[in-house]
């Protein structure tokens, strides 16, 4: 009995250290890679609203001048989402908003989209989807400019009737045979813009952070 | 060890006993990740650096560790390596990261990985286990590499494409468009171009062995015709 109960122990024992080591490495590594980390996804947030936000924009840290937007229905969002802020001289110029399509060919799509302080779209990207590859993937820019035809419009360049894909009588190009994705992307970002219109004083208030530094 | 044995370690896991053609393990990232070149590649090495370490770490403990609990520690073992591996891409190789996406974690169920440290680094020394994992790594990593030129240049006419992502932006030249103008074939990006194409290696490995048997069969033929009949009957 005594030598099945020291055993155990030893087992017991032998897991438990092994158990230690493993996290103090996972542990040490995630220190030692977090700084490099968060900079390298900094880094990528800001080579994708570079493409979105043209650099005469703004002069802040837009990564840093930051919004939570709560799970939002006119967003899409099912979740907490960041706003970043555009600001030229301190006065708001553009906002980064994320946005969900759900109704895709094949699921969500999730898009990032650039609205200047005046309601006119500065760009679009397609941040994921999983539209079928070949038919319903124009909808990314490096295999089709279609997304760029967004820019510069507003919800007062075209009225609410316009936000459709033409084949439904908008105003909005489509491919033929993949016509569910583009209304899926119109629709969102339409719906983006009366979001925007609605809670635009909202979205350029001074994040909280500044608040504190100023209180 | 002598130099024939570790040779012969090498040639075992890079095409005896590859991976990825013969003994058929690993098949989910096989697929999945096999669309070019690059991304094949790269999961690939990471892989085999996995394997390395993993079988380089489990040798030197293998006689401490308790036969009734060796195969949850191996699993701990080679998932602390795995994420140490990730958080590696995650800070240096972003791109590459993303692309690459759920499959760097998932390396800790491949089975292969912990079927070299339960088949080969629980009984030998650490330097042929970590030869014996990379070798085996570089063997999935080669098939990764040939499926991934198949299915990019048939599906997209393209090699390298997605060069930059593990290179950096210089290296975007180095992206060959093999088929100018080309309008693309969609089946070989989709996974079932990645069963097609692991078919037809397969059965071109399958072919070379016959031959490599044939050959080798026909040589005592020579001296004992008798005997190699009765064994083709």
């Amino acid at each position: 009995m005594k030598r099945i109960a020291r055993s155990t122990l030893q087992t017991a024992i032998n897991l438990v250290f092994f158990a230690v080591l493993g996290t103090a490495i996972l542990a040490s590594t995630f220190f030692m890679t977090h700084d490099a980390i968060v900079k390298s996804e900094e880094g990528e947030k800001l080579k994708l609203i570079m493409q979105i936000v043209p650099p005469e924009l703004f002069d802040n840290d837009i990564i840093q001048d930051k919004l939570n937007i709560p799970a939002n229905e006119q967003l899409g969002t099912e979740d907490v989402t960041v706003a970043y802020r555009a600001r030229l001289k301190g006065e708001p110029s553009a906002v980064v908003l994320e946005s969900v399509a759900p109704d895709g060919y094949s699921g969500k799509i999730a898009l990032i989209l650039a609205v200047r302080a005046n309601g006119e779209l500065a760009g679009v990207r397609v941040v994921a989807h999983k539209e079928t590859p070949g038919l319903g993937d124009y909808i990314e820019l490096p295999k089709s400019p279609w997304i760029k035809g967004f820019d510069g419009k507003s919800l007062e360049v075209y009225k609410d009737a316009d936000w459709k894909v033409k084949k439904d009588g908008g105003q909005f190009d489509h491919m033929a045979g993949a016509t569910i994705t583009p209304r899926a992307v119109v629709k969102a970002v339409h719906k983006a813009l009366i979001y925007f219109g609605e809670n635009r004083d909202k979205l350029f208030a001074p994040s909280e952070a500044k608040k504190e530094k100023q209180s | 060890m002598t130099l024939q044995e570790y040779k012969d370690i090498f040639h075992n896991g890079v095409w005896k006993q590859n991976t990825g053609i013969v003994q058929l393990l690993g098949m989910c990232p096989l697929l999945a990740v096999s669309s070019t070149v690059v991304n094949g590649v790269s999961l690939g090495l990471a892989t085999a650096v996995v394997m390395a370490l993993s079988g380089a770490a489990v040798a030197p403990i293998r006689s401490y560790v308790p036969n009734e609990i060796r195969i949850p520690v191996f699993i701990l073992i080679i998932a602390v390596l795995v994420t140490v591996v990730q958080y590696l891409m995650n800070a240096y190789m972003y791109g590459l990261y993303v692309v690459l996406g759920i499959f760097i974690p998932l390396i800790v169920t491949n089975c292969i990985v912990l079927a070299r440290v339960e088949a080969f680094a629980s009984k030998n020394t650490a330097l042929p286990s970590a030869l014996d994992g990379f070798a085996m790594g570089l063997g999935l990593t080669a098939v990764l590499a040939v499926l991934g030129a198949m299915r990019e240049l048939v599906g997209k006419g393209t090699l390298f494409s997605g060069i930059d992502l593990a290179l950096g932006d210089a290296a975007k030249d180095l992206v060959l468009h093999v088929i100018p103008n080309y309008k693309g074939f969609l089946i070989a990006i989709l996974p079932p171009g990645a069963f097609i194409g692991l078919g037809c290696l397969i059965a071109g490995k399958n072919w070379l062995n016959l031959r490599a048997q044939q050959k080798a069969r026909s040589k005592p033929a020579a001296t004992s015709i008798a005997g190699t009949e009765v064994a083709q009957g």
